[in-house]
């Protein structure tokens, strides 16, 4: 026996979910349609991609070097021909991504102050914040075409796109760290005489220190995968010579090189790693 | 022991500037030619084709949606077999996390740089070379986010007579599922930021148009399109950031 109570619940229990179906079939009709405009104007064509996959199967297949276990030495030795050129070029990028990333945090340190609201009046630091947003957004890779133009082909130009778009990264996230410092220390040195250039150098700086260097090796993990492929547009580097086997179907040479800058960024990640838990102390 | 690292660091910061060539005479005459070019930037212009920019900024969000789709679907199992409390056999997850390690050591650039040269030019090879890095990346932070998940809710499946995938399937996924789609969206902003430079390689979208205007020296036009890429960049990460606040709150 059903009362009147029990039933208007039921009812509203079923309308319930029916509202919830019905919302349910509209987001997923939605979002199909977002699927299909997206490929229609991506030019995805099934016919197209049944195709290439097996293009992509034997691309790759190609890559694989003729490994004889009786030769293993020589193969290798084949295989790795430019070694040591190839380091060389690794060291480089490495280098353009370490002296990029020393810049890069060098101006983020200089800006982040002025761009912290705790610490300078809204009026310095929409400006400041702005000019950081723009340095960001444009990417690394847009600098280093305009770079090449005004600097001439080489590293140079590679370091100096990564040191810009760096800057404008870790100069937010450094505000932001500088934002959560304890005031007290601030008007400590205020109250004492201090400028504030001394409020900042002395009173938010020991603060911020452990969590910005903390960034700033991220930022380099970060930085040595961009600094890789900077020698496609002729910014220097290992990009460079992976891009000549590309264009010349060298095909052993791609999966050497490739396997090259793979063995190096998860060796510097796990280096990176254990020099954030370990000497740094926070992750 | 400090003074020794600090030493090193400089050590290293020279070495570096001596192997990049910064004399400041090369840092001055390239400055004086920055600032010619960027005289030439203003006032920006799209050269009167803003159509078929905007087309290919279309071209460009597409490819940066679909590559994420892809990434976002394939993930999930090798996220699976990757997860201490999914994998029971441990060859299975290290193979799973050297190979999404590997997926993800190498940048989107040079995937696609790969894929232009297996498919041909264009957005497809596009979106193949967004997809194949960030199936790594979500399938490491996907494995990780598993691992943390409360066990109970398993158990508990498994108890009633689930099998491992089910329990998968209704005991772990819900747990992880909207973490999961923040992240996908977190990738999917910055994917729309990596598809605006593919073109640069010949994989579609607005690089193409970017470098091509470089090329000829329309150094208004190359302002005129970092701008629409910046509006449409700062869009989709305001929309994006929206959805990712409702999914985190729900």
């Amino acid at each position: 026996m059903m009362t009147p109570a029990l039933a208007a619940a039921t009812a509203r229990v079923a309308a319930h979910r029916g509202a919830a179906f019905r919302q349910r079939t509209a987001s997923l009709i939605g979002f199909t349609a977002l699927v299909l405009l997206a490929a229609w104007i991506g030019e995805v064509d099934l016919a197209k991609l049944a195709r290439g996959i097996p293009m992509i199967g034997d691309y790759l297949w190609r890559t694989v070097p003729s490994l004889r276990a009786d030769h293993l030495a020589d193969d290798f030795h084949d295989w790795f021909w430019g070694l040591r050129e190839w380091v060389i070029l690794l060291g480089d990028t490495l280098l353009i991504a370490y002296v990029g990333t020393v810049f890069g945090a060098a101006f983020a340190l200089l800006l982040s102050f002025p761009a912290a609201t705790t610490l300078a009046s809204a009026r310095i630091v929409w400006p400041v914040r702005r000019m950081l947003e723009a340095a960001r957004t444009v990417p690394t890779l847009v600098f280093a075409l305009l770079f090449v133009f005004a600097f001439g082909l080489g590293p140079l130009a590679g370091v100096l796109a990564i040191a810009l778009h760096t800057g404008g990264a870790l100069g937010k996230l450094f505000a932001e760290i500088h934002e959560n410092a304890d005031p007290r220390q601030i008007e400590a040195i205020r109250a004492a005489g201090g400028t504030w250039a001394e409020s900042c150098r002395f009173g938010v700086l020991p603060q911020s220190l452990p969590g910005m260097l903390s960034l700033g090796l991220l930022r380099f993990e970060i930085n040595v995968r961009e600094a890789s492929v900077l020698g496609l547009v002729g910014a220097g580097g290992i990009g460079e010579e992976l891009y000549l086997a590309v264009r010349q179907f060298e095909y052993t040479d791609i999966s050497a090189i490739l396997l090259l800058i793979m063995a190096t960024i998860v060796a510097l990640d796990s280096l990176s790693g254990f020099l954030r838990r370990r000497v740094i102390g926070v992750l | 022991m400090n003074r020794a690292i600090w030493l090193l660091c400089a050590g290293f910061l020279a070495l570096g500037l001596w192997r990049v060539d910064a004399s400041p005479q090369r840092l001055w005459d390239g400055l004086a030619k920055l600032g010619w070019l960027i005289s030439l930037m203003w006032p920006p212009s799209f050269g009167g084709v803003l159509p078929q920019l905007l087309a290919a900024l279309a071209e460009t969000v597409a490819m940066a949606f679909l590559g994420t789709l892809i990434a976002s679907v394939l993930a999930i199992p090798l996220a699976a077999c990757g997860a201490r409390n999914v994998a029971r056999f441990w060859p299975l997850r290290f193979a799973a996390r050297r190979f999404s390690d590997s997926l993800r050591g190498i940048d989107t650039l040079i995937w696609a740089l790969v894929f232009v040269s297996a498919v041909g030019m264009g957005p497809f090879a596009g979106i193949l070379a967004i997809a194949v890095p960030d199936i790594g990346v979500l399938a490491r932070t996907a494995s990780e986010s598993l691992e943390a998940a409360d066990r109970r809710p398993r158990e508990a499946i498994v108890a009633a007579g689930a099998g491992p995938v089910l329990a998968l399937r209704w005991g772990l996924m819900p747990q992880v599922l909207p973490e999961y789609l923040a992240q996908v969206l977190y990738l999917f902003e910055s994917n729309t930021r990596s598809a605006t430079i593919l073109g640069v390689v010949g994989a579609g979208g607005i690089g193409l148009a970017l470098t091509d205007r470089m090329r000829i020296n329309h150094w208004d036009e190359v302002a005129g399109i970092v701008l629409l890429i910046l509006v449409v960049v700062a869009a989709i990460d305001t929309l994006s950031r929206r959805i990712r606040m409702r999914l985190i709150r729900a």
